[in-house]
C-alpha cells in the first residue's frame, strides 16, 4: 500500500536528482524544483491515473507542469514513476540532451504540454478539462503553477474560463513559495488575499501546507470540493526547501550548488527523512 | 466540414455575431466562446486540440495573432497542435476602424514561426480550399481572410494545393505574384497592361508559407520582371518571402515589391479609400507595373 512513507520517499528522490542535475549542468531553478517536490511525489504517486506503460491511455489523467522551471524536478519524478530510464537524468541540460532546461516534451513519453513561459499552462488545462467534459471522459487535468505566474494576465484570464465552464475536473495547485523571480512577491507584486482572490471567481479553494505530504494527499483525494466548480488548491511552501542554506533564499532561484553545497545539501536530506 | 469531421471544433474570440450561430445551433458541443481573452483562447484551441480536436480558432484583426504571439510559438507551434487561426480584414479590410485594425505586420510575425502554413486566399473559391485542406493537414496554420463579400476570380474547376501558386494569367513580360484579396486587382491591372502590350503572368500565391520557389524561380526563367502585391507591411510579408527565393537564384531579373509601404498613415477612411492612399487599386498598380516595366527596359538596354 502506498502511504506517507512512499511519498516522502519519492519526495527524498526528486529532490537528490534536482540537486545532482543542477548542480552537474550549473543551471537554475533548484529552489523552485525543491518547493515543488513533496507536491510532485504525492501527484505522481498517490493521485494521477497514468500508466507508464501506456502513457498516451486516452482516459489517462493529464498532469501539466505549469511552472516549466521546475523541470529538473519533474523529469525526476517521471524517470523514478518509469516513465523512461533514470539514467537520462544524467544528461539534464547537457549538449545533444532532451532534457531541457524548461519542460520540453518532445519524444519524452508522460510529458503532455511543455512549458517555460509562464502564464500558459492553466489555459491548455482549461482546454483538455473541457474536451473532457464534453466528451464524458473520466479524466482529470492537474496543473502546478508557481506564485510568480499568477501576475500573468492570461492565468487570470483562464481562472474566470473555468469555473463559467464548470470544469469541476480540473485541479489548480499554487506553489505558494513567495519568491518569484527577483524578490518576496509580496514585494514585487503582492497576491493577497489570494485564496479570496480565486474563491471569488467562483473556484472551490483549499490552502494546506504543501510540504505535509498527508495534507497534500487528503486535499488532491477531495477534489472537486464543490460541485461543478474547479478546483484551486494553495499549497504553501518554502523556496528550496529540504536544504537548510537554501531555504527561502532568493539566490537559489539562480545558482546551483557547487561540488560541496551538493555534499552538505545531500546529507542534510538524508538526516532530515 | 463539420458534419463530416466530428473532430471539427469551433472556438471564437467573442466575435462571429450575424454568421456563426446556425454552427452554434447544429453543433453546439463543437462551440466555444472563450471571451475576449485571446492569450487564453490559443491555450484552450492547443488543450482541445492535444485530446483529439481539429480547432478553428476564430477572431478578427491582429487580435488571434499579434495579441497572442507567444500562446502561438510554444502552445500550437512546438507542440505541432492541430489548430487553425482564421482572422478576417487582411490588410486594410477594416479600413476607417483605424490602424489598431490593420493587419500589416501579421504575416511577418506568423512566418517566423515554424510549422505554421499561412494561406491568404485571394478569393472565395479559395478561401474554402484553404478552410478544407488545413481541416484535413495536421498542424498549425494561419487563415488570413480578406474582407468578405470579395469577387470570385477562379473558375469552380481550378485545381488548388497547399504550397503551389495558381497560373490566372498567362505572361512573359512581368510575373505579378499576388496574395490575398488584391488577386482581383492584379488580374484587371494585368488586362489594361495587356492592352498596352505588356504581358504580365498573374500567380495566386495563396500559401505564402511555404513558399512556391519553384513557381518563382520558373518566373525568373521565363519572364524579365518579378513584382509581389500584398496589403501587408513592406517587412517580412510576401514580398520577402519572394525576395528570399530569388536571392538563392541564379536568374533575378528585375524585382518590385507593391505593398502597404507606411503602414501607420494617420488619414483614415474606406477599403477603398485607402487602397487609393498606398496605391494598391487596379489603376494604381497599372500605372506603378506601367512605369516599373519602362525603367525595367530602359536599365536592360543599358
Amino acid at each position: 500500500m502506498i502511504g506517507p512513507d512512499e511519498y516522502r520517499r519519492l519526495a527524498l528522490a526528486i529532490r537528490r536528482h534536482a540537486l545532482h542535475m543542477t548542480h552537474s549542468s550549473n543551471s537554475s531553478h533548484i529552489g523552485s524544483c525543491l518547493s515543488a517536490a513533496d507536491l510532485l511525489a504525492v501527484i505522481y504517486n498517490g493521485i494521477l491515473r497514468v500508466d507508464a506503460r501506456n502513457p498516451d491511455w486516452p482516459n489517462r489523467d493529464r498532469f501539466i507542469l505549469s511552472k516549466g522551471h521546475a523541470a529538473a524536478a519533474y523529469y525526476a519524478v517521471l524517470a523514478e514513476c518509469g516513465f523512461f530510464s533514470k539514467d537520462l537524468l544524467h544528461s539534464f541540460c547537457q549538449d545533444g540532451s532532451r532534457l531541457a532546461g524548461h519542460v520540453s516534451r518532445h519524444e519524452l513519453p508522460g510529458i503532455e504540454v511543455s512549458t517555460g513561459s509562464l502564464g500558459h499552462g492553466l489555459s491548455i488545462a482549461c482546454g483538455m478539462a473541457l474536451a473532457g467534459k464534453r466528451e464524458n471522459r473520466p479524466y482529470r487535468v492537474f496543473v502546478l503553477l508557481s506564485d510568480g505566474e499568477c501576475d500573468e494576465g492570461s492565468t487570470w484570464e483562464a481562472a474566470l474560463f473555468a469555473p463559467h465552464h464548470k470544469l469541476s475536473n480540473l485541479v489548480a495547485i499554487v506553489d505558494y513559495n513567495k519568491i518569484q523571480s527577483f524578490g518576496f512577491v509580496k514585494e514585487v507584486l503582492d497576491l493577497e488575499p489570494f485564496a479570496d482572490k480565486w474563491r471569488a471567481f467562483g473556484w472551490g479553494v483549499r490552502e494546506i501546507d504543501g510540504h505535509d505530504v498527508d495534507q497534500i494527499y487528503q486535499a488532491l483525494s477531495d477534489v472537486p470540493y464543490e460541485t461543478q466548480r474547479p478546483t484551486c488548491v494553495i499549497a504553501h511552501t518554502i523556496k528550496g526547501k529540504g536544504v537548510s542554506f537554501m531555504e527561502n533564499q532568493l539566490a537559489w532561484h539562480y545558482k546551483s550548488a557547487n561540488a560541496e553545497e551538493l555534499e552538505r545539501a545531500l546529507q542534510e536530506l538524508e538526516l532530515r527523512v | 466540414m463539420a458534419r463530416d469531421d466530428e473532430r471539427l471544433f469551433l472556438v471564437v474570440g467573442d466575435v462571429g455575431y450575424g454568421f456563426v450561430e446556425p454552427f452554434i445551433r447544429e453543433f453546439p458541443e463543437r462551440y466555444l466562446n472563450v471571451g475576449v481573452a485571446e492569450q487564453n483562447m490559443i491555450g484552450i484551441s492547443s488543450g482541445l486540440s492535444l485530446c483529439g480536436r481539429v480547432v478553428f480558432c476564430y477572431s478578427i484583426c491582429n487580435f488571434p495573432t499579434l495579441r497572442c504571439v507567444e500562446q502561438i510559438r510554444n502552445d500550437l507551434c512546438y507542440h505541432d497542435s492541430d489548430v487553425k487561426i482564421v482572422s478576417t480584414g487582411g490588410g486594410l479590410g477594416y479600413g476607417a476602424l483605424g490602424f489598431t485594425h490593420h493587419l500589416t505586420e501579421d504575416i511577418a510575425m506568423m512566418r517566423a514561426l515554424p510549422n505554421m502554413t499561412i494561406i491568404a486566399p485571394g478569393d472565395p473559391i479559395e478561401a474554402a480550399f484553404a478552410a478544407r485542406s488545413a481541416c484535413l493537414t495536421r498542424g498549425p496554420f494561419y487563415i488570413r481572410l480578406a474582407r468578405g463579400g470579395d469577387e470570385v476570380v477562379h473558375s469552380s474547376s481550378v485545381h488548388l494545393r497547399i504550397g503551389k501558386a495558381v497560373t490566372v494569367r498567362e505572361g512573359d513580360d512581368i510575373t505579378l505574384i499576388s496574395t490575398g484579396g488584391l488577386l482581383r486587382n492584379a488580374v484587371h491591372a494585368a488586362d489594361l497592361l495587356k492592352n498596352d502590350g505588356i504581358s504580365v503572368r498573374v500567380l495566386s500565391m495563396h500559401t505564402v508559407k511555404p513558399i512556391d520557389a519553384d513557381s518563382i524561380l520558373l518566373a525568373a526563367r521565363e519572364t524579365k520582371a518579378i513584382v509581389s502585391l500584398e496589403e501587408h507591411g513592406p517587412i517580412g510579408g510576401l514580398s520577402s518571402a519572394v525576395a528570399e527565393v530569388l536571392a538563392a537564384a541564379k536568374e533575378r531579373g528585375f524585382f518590385l515589391r507593391v505593398c502597404v509601404e507606411r503602414p501607420f498613415l494617420k488619414e483614415v477612411g474606406s477599403h477603398e479609400y485607402l487602397q487609393r492612399v498606398h496605391g494598391l487599386t487596379t489603376e494604381a498598380i497599372h500605372a506603378r507595373l506601367g512605369q516599373f516595366w519602362s525603367e525595367a527596359v530602359t536599365r536592360h538596354e543599358q
